[in-house]
């Protein structure tokens, strides 16, 4: 065993083996160039193939013989390629590397003063197997999520099906446990060269953080916020590290920056904390007064992301949707039996913490049928607009008049609707249907049983209500959740046991004292913390899906997903709707609405969600794509995951952790429309 | 040739024509030669095998088969090697894990290890130019790439300060957290992954198994001092046995992590500002057990020679092959040098120096073992009357020259060293680049050292103190090695006595059990012959005189090393001598009576190389992967108590040689 675990170190250790093997094995990983010289060995090699076919009178060279001459010949170059680049002292390799905002900040002087807390968001944390069943073998404690994602490819099934989640009670399923990578290496790098939150770190480190004031809430994102407590007891676990850090760093309160869904997690945990002991942690109502200076909520889906709703629908995005428009036909071939998407939503339909990130507020923030805090929003201005005024700070309004006058207003309110045209129409116009009385299964029970292994609660569908569907045309907010439980009855009853979307009229009703709605920001009141501070940090000036235009799916197969973006569904040039899909101003992935209002407006002064008049902070960064090849993702980008490497962002955090106030970074910085969306939002506070 | 002659042409003016016609003539040659090779290449490339082409031939076709065969190795199913070992070596017993879960054991009590010294992982956090990229990257455990590409900063970083033996300025390099830090010390080379996979098995997890890593290199209480590492391993046991539904956990502490961990439970008991002020029944309420493997309660031998001339038994081996090598100058390498000035800046390597003196470890003409019982395992039911003529000086824990360590004490002359000058060669000192404080005491010193003979465990305090000052100034205020004569001293409040078995109390737990398990059967180091180095300049002035062997008389001192039985690593008297003896029922070092146990594990080594480092191992690292001890660990962390276990079980003749030690107790 010994001997042949030392014959695979070296072949990882081997460079030029692995360089090749991962080229057709993993070509996502390595990186680009990389791939690049793999391919062309390839192609090289079947050019003299080729070639050598035509001279056989050559008897001296047989194919087989150049072909190992070819071999060696890149091996040997790529060797010495290496070796260079080895021997290079790591300065010189690159371009002169600006300097990072962690250096110049410690030549400022700043030393670490507060704790710092990371809270990962849905997807970016590593999960590793703890116990499996017989086709696992060997990945004892090896990541199944992040990190290298080769038994995708080597056993797809096996991996899909230790990482679904029971499909009752959202926990594990018999025989398997996967769990969350504890530590800084949860998130650092999301596959290797994919930074997470590794850039935040390192800038941290340089002016004096180490492991013992910085700490990763690692937690497995897979399960509701609640189960992660019953599980793995990650919420009291949290808890008692804060309070450690509290403790060993001089009595400093913590700071607090969660990512993405890691910022609703967050909201859940302080409910949690302050709750009494068998549904919470039993903290007492001053503990977040007590332990937290600053929550630094970075991307923040507080009020859901529209991406989720495809994602449960139909299992697909802007991407996949892009994907199918450009080659029909590939992803929904059952000529190699393969049925990603199948596959996958099968998978991620076990996955409560989607559920968490659904649309929250219903039409009262998202829009109806007709209207929309966005009214006005032009996709085209929107860039160029924010171009020119990125420059100066005070941004005032004379652009955002000009957006205003340019077209008919986008009903972003829809968030589903089938067919172009139904997303465009006036409400009178659309018909209206009532499908909860339709009859789940038609007599078909056969229909399921010849379906093969694939599962998905749309088999469970007839024709016939899955047309119904389609009929009644568009969907809003709120009404979209009738549309959730009707197709997967399922995962909605489990999840909704532990989300909910809505509006509180009543904050001091008792039954909001239950944990289901801990993570809604609309339905908890922040605690009594009057010197904590709230700050909303995220980008702005990327178009991001807001609302879908659907159509039924060509095939009757039973073993497809019914529905679809509609790819064919184009705007005129210079519209929203590009694919199928109605963008707004965001992130790529949260819409400014969802990460701005509840700071801009929510929890603004004293509020009845917010009754202590927590300080909050709006700060925005506006996205500019990396100038050239060799910034990689770029220091001012304003994308999702990528502005975790913004430096402005992490020059923010620094300070802040530093011991900083809002004030003294600067208050709000606004590029975004999103003080105007938020007075169109009749929301009671 | 032609270049050079034109030039010639050009300056002398008178002649040029001919030359110059010449030169040209000869340009066109080698033109035309040229032209004629040039075709015969082009045309001759299929034909003709030039030494490049079958270079690249060659390597391709290496590299093809190799692709291939890792192709295969990918797509060959897990279980295969398994498969090839069992029609090799006949079906293999179940792991241990496999094996109880049958049986039903359920994971119930939460599971801290406590790793030693050396296998834990250390990361880089904030360096000096030189290490630009290693941010998080280890620079200890791993592939130790660093060590290769740029050896004299890795020393730099690895370093601790010589003078407070915290962070040199600058530096920060900190422990890894988390189960990873000491899973596997190198690729392939697994430490605590197989007790990990095993406990997995019948249902641990992250949540209720802690790795407590700690900067083996700082002193005990510094790892507190700077990073908080004790008040963490407290706050995370205190929060196990709350998510666990109260079950107190079961501690493993592993070689150094002995000590650490005696450490622990008198600090976590002390009052506040020295300790962790969790009150007198902390341990009590928390710990179900501690379950010490290989544990050098009492210190090692190993450690002397390694602080005195950074040197063991293998190094010495490698000196008596091949003399010269590790010393030679030729390559300016200076290696042992650089490691000792290394070594001598880490405190802890000084927590395992043999403690309590001549009372354990034996004095000039007695020790505990008394004779020699290396061949023992051979002839262990009927030794008595071989081992008469095996007696062996055990006490001498140093001395100089083979016959010096073999004759009586009151033949030996010795002149006492602690009054000795020492030379002051500063100045030929500067023009070593490594700098030892062996460089200080000038050859006035050495030879002091070097007159005084014999040591043994107490002198050798003495010649520490005398040979290094600084490192044991440091070292003092950290550790102490004595024997107290009375426990309720105010001053064995102080935390250097804390993870001295012999100076402190155990505390007050009744409901606790201590179990001692650590290999037998393997020669370990007990003590050295020395003699001086022959130049004595910018070297190490003493090393293990190789070429001292025992011969068929003596089999127990080979390559300048007396052995005893042990674990390769810890004899087995300071691993087993405070469970046999000192804490056994109610004594004055265990005031509550903690029921402890010994279970010694026979070495037996690999059958084959398919069985890598053997699962009936006893060395000192690879028992983690015996079967038999991850057997007990499992079943006392399935909850059950030292009699369910089968109480002790003894292979060694520790209980006759406690006897022979005379301890107040």
């Amino acid at each position: 065993m010994a001997s042949i675990l030392r014959f695979r170190k070296l072949c990882y250790v081997e460079p030029c083996s692995s360089l090749k093997f991962q080229s057709f094995e993993t070509p996502k990983i390595e990186n680009r160039d990389e791939g690049g010289v793999g391919s062309k060995t390839q192609n090289l090699l079947e050019k003299k193939q080729r070639k050598n076919k035509n001279k056989k009178q050559h008897r001296e060279w047989r194919c087989i013989d150049s072909c190992c001459w070819v071999i060696g010949y890149m091996c040997t170059t790529c060797w010495v390629l290496l070796f260079l680049y080895h021997s290079l002292p790591a300065t010189l390799t690159g371009f002169p590397v600006p300097e990072s905002p962690g250096t110049r900040l410690k030549a400022e002087g700043l030393t670490p003063l507060h704790p710092v807390v990371l809270v990962p968001g849905i997807v970016t944390g590593g999960l590793e197997l703890w116990e499996g069943r017989p086709c696992a073998e060997g990945l004892f404690r090896k990541r199944l999520w992040g990190g290298g994602f080769t038994e995708i490819f080597k056993r797809p099934l096996c991996w899909l099906e230790h990482l679904s989640l029971h499909n009752e009670t959202g926990l594990d399923p018999p025989g398997i446990r996967v769990r969350a990578v504890p530590g800084l290496v949860a998130a650092d790098y999301f596959a290797p060269g994919y930074f997470v939150w590794a850039v935040l770190i390192e800038n941290l480190a340089k002016i004096g953080y180490e492991g013992k004031n910085m700490h990763m809430a690692a937690y497995d994102w897979r399960l509701s916020f609640q189960n992660t407590e019953i599980r793995d007891q990650a919420l009291t676990r949290l808890k008692s590290k804060i309070e450690l850090m509290y403790v060993t760093n001089g009595h400093k309160k913590v700071v607090v920056v969660p990512h993405s869904m890691g910022v609703i997690y967050f909201l859940h945990f302080m409910k949690w904390v302050e709750s009494p002991p068998p549904m919470g942690g039993g903290g007492g109502p001053s503990w977040c007064a007590k332990h937290i200076k600053a929550i630094m909520n970075i991307g923040p889906a507080f009020l859901g992301v529209p991406k989720a709703v495809s994602n449960i629908f139909s299992a697909e995005g802007k991407d996949v949707a892009y994907i199918r428009a450009m080659d029909p036909g590939v992803l929904d071939s059952e000529i190699l039996r393969l049925q990603t998407l199948e596959h996958v939503m099968r998978a991620s339909r076990t996955w409560d913490s989607i559920v968490s990130l659904l649309p929250k507020g219903g039409d009262a923030i998202w829009g109806n049928l007709d209207w929309s805090p966005e009214d006005g929003h032009s996709c085209d201005l929107a860039k160029k607009g924010y171009l020119q005024t990125s420059g100066d700070t005070n941004f005032n309004n004379r652009d955002e008049n000009r957006v205003f006058q340019v077209k008919e207003p986008v009903k972003y309110g829809r968030i589903i609707s089938f067919g172009k045209e139904t997303s465009q129409i006036s409400s009178p116009q659309l018909p209206r249907h009532d499908f909860k009385d339709l009859p789940h299964k038609d007599s078909a029970t056969n229909f399921t049983s010849s379906c093969g292994e694939v599962w998905t609660e749309y088999d469970e569908l007839s024709r016939e209500s899955i047309r119904k569907i389609t009929e009644n045309k568009a969907y809003t907010a709120q009404t979209l959740f009738d549309l959730l439980r009707f197709v997967a009855p399922k995962m909605m009853q489990r999840a909704e046991a532990h989300f909910s979307h809505g509006i509180a009229d009543n904050l001091d009703d008792p039954k909001y004292a239950h944990y289901k709605y801990w993570s809604n920001p609309l339905e908890t009141k922040l605690p009594v913390a009057p010197d904590m501070e709230i700050y909303s940090l995220y980008g702005v000036g990327i178009p991001t899906e807001r609302s879908y235009v659907y159509k039924m799916s060509p095939s009757d197969k039973c073993k497809s997903i019914p529905f679809r973006i509609d790819g064919s569904a184009e705007g005129e040039a210079g519209s929203c709707l590009k694919n199928g899909v109605y963008f707004v101003d965001g992130d790529d992935s949260v819409p400014v609405l969802s990460a701005g209002l509840m700071c801009a407006k929510g929890w603004r002064g004293r509020t009845r969600f917010n009754p202590s008049g927590i300080a909050t902070y709006i700060r925005e960064y506006q996205h500019k794509p990396p100038a050239s090849l060799l910034e990689g993702r770029g220091i001012e980008s304003g994308a999702h995951v990528d502005i975790m490497g913004n430096v402005a962002l992490i020059e923010d955090v620094l300070r802040i952790s530093a011991g900083a106030t809002g004030a003294q970074v600067g208050g709000d910085r606004i590029y975004s429309d999103i003080m105007r969306m938020s007075e169109r939002i009749n929301l009671q506070l | 040739m032609s270049f050079l002659r034109r030039r010639k042409g050009k300056a002398s003016d008178s002649q040029p024509a001919p030359i110059e016609d010449e030169s040209e003539k000869e340009q066109e040659n080698q033109k035309h030669k040229q032209k004629q090779k040039l075709p015969s290449k082009d045309g001759g490339k299929p034909q003709k095998w030039s030494c490049v082409d079958s270079c690249c031939w060659f390597i391709g076709f290496i590299c093809s088969i190799w692709w291939f065969l890792l192709f295969l190795y990918n797509a060959m199913p897990a279980s295969f090697p398994q498969f090839v070992t069992e029609a090799i070596t006949g079906p293999l017993s179940d792991p241990p894990g496999v094996k109880l879960r049958k049986e039903g054991l359920m994971a119930k009590h939460p599971v801290v290890f406590v790793p030693g010294i050396v296998t834990g992982g250390l990361e880089l956090w904030e360096g000096h130019q030189c290490a630009d990229g290693l941010f998080r990257k280890r620079l200890w455990g791993g592939t130790f790439g660093e060590l290769y590409k740029r050896p004299l900063c890795w020393v730099e970083h690895m370093s601790l300060d010589n003078e407070t033996g915290l962070d040199p300025s600058g530096i920060r390099v900190r422990p890894v957290s988390g189960l990873v830090a000491a899973d596997y010390f190198a690729p392939g080379y697994f430490v605590w992954a197989v007790l990990i996979a095993n406990l997995a098995r019948i249902g641990y997890e992250e949540k209720t198994m802690y790795m407590a890593s700690y900067d083996w290199r700082l002193s005990f209480q510094n790892t507190e001092v700077r990073d908080q590492t004790l008040s963490r391993i407290k706050s995370n046991i205190q929060l196990m046995v709350a998510t666990n539904g109260g079950n107190k956990v079961v501690v493993i502490p592993h070689s150094m992590g002995v000590l650490y961990f005696l450490h622990f439970m008198k600090w976590v008991e002390a009052p506040a500002p020295m300790g962790g002020g969790g009150g007198s029944d902390w341990c009590a309420k928390h710990i179900k057990a501690v379950v010490n493997i290989g544990g050098p309660f009492l210190g090692v031998p190993k450690a002397v020679a390694g602080l005195f001339s950074i040197e063991a038994r293998d190094i010495a081996v490698a000196r008596a092959f091949a003399p010269g090598v590790l010393d030679k100058d030729v390559f300016g390498l200076q290696t042992l040098q650089h490691m000792m000035r290394m070594t001598r800046t880490w405190d802890s390597t000084m927590s395992m120096i043999p403690k309590g003196g001549d009372t354990i470890w034996g004095g000039l003409d007695w020790s505990p073992e008394g004779y020699c019982n290396c061949s023992a395992k051979k002839v262990k039911n009927n030794d008595t009357n071989t081992a008469a003529e095996n007696r062996v000086n055990y006490g001498r824990i140093i001395s100089f020259g083979k016959d010096v360590a073999e004759t009586h004490s009151s033949k030996i002359e010795m002149i006492d060293f602690r009054d000795a000058v020492k030379g002051n060669n500063l100045a030929n000192a500067t023009h070593c680049d490594v700098w030892t404080e062996y460089h200080e005491m000038g050859v006035g010193g050495v030879k002091a050292v070097a007159d005084y003979k014999v040591y043994t465990t107490e002198s050798v305090l003495d010649l520490f103190r005398f040979v290094a000052p600084k490192l044991m100034t440091r070292g003092d205020a950290h550790f102490s090695y004595g024997i107290a004569d009375n426990l309720d001293d105010p001053e064995y409040e102080h935390y250097k006595y804390w993870s001295n078995p012999l100076e402190t109390k155990l505390p007050n737990a009744p409901d606790m059990e201590i179990y001692s398990l650590y290999g037998v059967g393997i020669p370990t180091e007990r003590a050295y012959v020395y003699k001086l180095t022959p130049t004595a300049e910018c070297y190490i002035p003493f090393q293990i005189d190789a070429s001292a062997e025992g011969g068929s008389e003596n089999p127990c001192l080979k390559g300048g090393v007396f052995s005893s039985d042990g674990d390769e690593t810890v004899p087995v008297l300071s691993a087993g001598f405070m469970c046999a003896k000192g804490w056994r029922g109610k004594t004055r070092f265990n005031p509550s009576g903690i029921p402890t146990y010994i279970r010694e594990y026979d070495h037996a080594p690999p059958a084959n190389l398919l069985e890598g480092r053997g699962t009936q191992s006893g060395a000192h690292v690879d028992i983690m992967g015996n079967f038999a001890l991850i057997e007990d660990v499992l079943r006392v962390a399935a909850g059950a108590k030292g009699e369910d276990l089968g109480g002790d079980k003894v292979h060694s003749d520790i209980f006759k040689w406690s006897e022979n030690i005379d301890l107040d107790l």
